[in-house]
């Protein structure tokens, strides 16, 4: 079997953009007056992936270890203020942030460096074509994790306050009585990973994957790097949530065993 | 038996207090005046200053857990951290928790009983037993009787009077002029951040 792959052409675009004018007129017809942000949407769709086109190609060019350092950096940096963002509960001063991209760069800089340089083996090993791609899906996995895990943290404590004194008046330490606030915190960040692992294949065909596949590649070896993938985003989506939950847990409490509530503020 | 001096948090203080052993004091004053977040700040629960300390112990030698076994705060609503009564009493000399239950009209079947079932009442005087059989040095309590009818109010005062004459101090937050006069043995008002003796 010979590899095909279809180059799409501009005309090829403008014809799919027609489901978005139908989108667009079903929203008139029906009064949701979404057709304002879908054209957003699709103009920022359209203008955004094309810059990174652009960067993604220069940076392939260039393989020099700074510039793909520097965009790994600014990737994590805007996935750690995504994170931020999504949280409804903040740790004042920062906290969120800090937390949030201090996880985000060890787990997906540990394990795309790991898969880099021990099952991809691009050369070189910082090679931005592997690099960049995978330490984007790491991110984006992770982030989904590690904010979840903080926000279950924050708002399952605040909810708790109440249970979590109880204990702390009665001579039990902080770290016992948020244990098990903790432990639900982590099983929310982890269960999108999970499910995703569960049901992959049966209900969903991966992107990367299903990008592979429409680019030629036989299923089989698609399938194998796919399964790689999915090992490398349940590592790195654990430890960043771990590491998160923990820091998030760490920072609402002090050396005093208390529950300190009040370095949290509502969005 | 417990010594405060120059406690400050936030809007409070500082404040200068000494509870002695068998001694129950009535603290009093206009509603949110911060008398909760005092009995909170002598439990450690939140960031203040001063010093305080237990028969000479300085707090700040203590562990924080082993410091509120000692000066036990109750809320006046507290929590629940489990589905029944019992896992809130683990840990605790068995006959002890009986009798205390006992002593407040509990049967001691209330162990078994759901969480999500009780009465304010039951919460309360199940709260109130469950700091009893750690059995506290200092008993802070925030209102302890507010949500029980007569016959269990009366029971929790004789309790809490038997626990001061066993040894203990107590320190307890009340709106009820007339508990402050019946039960305390001396009464302290506090406002604008402040604690004065109450006129006897």
């Amino acid at each position: 079997m010979t590899a095909v792959y279809v180059q799409l052409s501009y005309i090829d675009l403008a014809i799919a953009s027609v489901l978005l004018l139908l989108a667009g007129g079903l929203s008139i017809a029906l009064n949701l007056g979404l057709e304002k942000s879908l054209g957003i949407a699709a103009l920022r769709t359209t203008v955004q992936l094309s810059l990174i086109g652009l960067v993604l190609k220069i940076l392939f060019t260039l393989v020099s270890p700074w510039w793909t350092g520097l965009a790994a950096l600014t990737m994590i940096l805007l996935a750690g203020r995504e994170v931020t963002a999504r949280q409804n509960l903040r740790l004042r001063g920062g906290w969120s942030y800090s937390i949030a991209t201090t996880s985000l760069i060890t787990a997906g800089g540990i394990v795309t460096i790991l898969a880099l340089t021990t099952a991809i083996r691009p050369e070189p090993w910082y090679d931005p074509r592997f690099a960049l791609p995978l330490l984007g899906m790491m991110l984006g996995n992770t982030l989904t994790g590690i904010s979840v895990g903080m926000e279950r943290l924050s708002a399952t404590l605040k909810r708790e306050k109440d249970a979590i004194e109880a204990r702390l008046v009665l001579g039990h330490t902080r770290r016992d009585a948020v244990r098990p606030y903790v432990r639900e915190a982590m099983r929310a960040g982890l269960m999108p990973i999970i499910n995703a692992m569960s049901a992959a294949g049966l209900i969903s065909l991966p992107g990367m994957m299903t990008g592979q596949i429409l680019a030629g590649v036989d299923p089989t070896e698609a399938v194998k790097y796919q399964i790689l993938i999915m090992f490398l985003l349940a590592g790195t989506t654990s430890i960043g949530a771990l590491m998160a939950v923990l820091a998030t847990s760490w920072r609402l409490g002090d050396e005093r065993d208390r529950l300190r509530l009040d370095r949290l503020r509502a969005r | 038996m417990l010594s405060v001096r120059n406690l400050k948090r936030l809007s409070i203080g500082p404040i200068d207090l000494d509870v002695a052993g068998g001694e129950i004091i009535a603290l009093t004053g206009p509603s949110g005046v911060g008398k909760s977040l005092l009995l909170r700040a002598i439990a450690d629960l939140d960031p203040n200053e001063g010093d305080v300390s237990l028969l000479g112990d300085d707090r700040d030698t203590m562990d924080a857990p082993d410091w509120r076994k000692q000066v036990m705060y109750v809320p006046a609503h507290t929590g629940w951290w489990a589905d029944t009564v019992e896992p809130h009493f683990a840990g605790l000399e068995r006959a002890r928790v009986k009798n205390t239950l006992q002593r407040l009209d509990l049967e001691s079947t209330a162990l078994g009983w759901q969480v999500a079932n009780l009465s304010t009442g039951e919460r309360q005087r199940l709260a109130l037993a469950r700091a009893l059989a750690h059995v506290p040095k200092i008993l802070l309590l925030d209102e302890p009787t507010s949500g029980l009818d007569g016959d269990n109010a009366a029971r929790a005062e004789k309790l809490i009077s038997d626990i001061a004459q066993d040894g203990a101090g107590v320190m307890f937050v009340t709106h009820d002029a007339a508990q402050a006069e019946r039960l305390g043995t001396r009464r302290l008002y506090f406002y604008d951040g402040k604690l004065q003796e109450a006129a006897p």
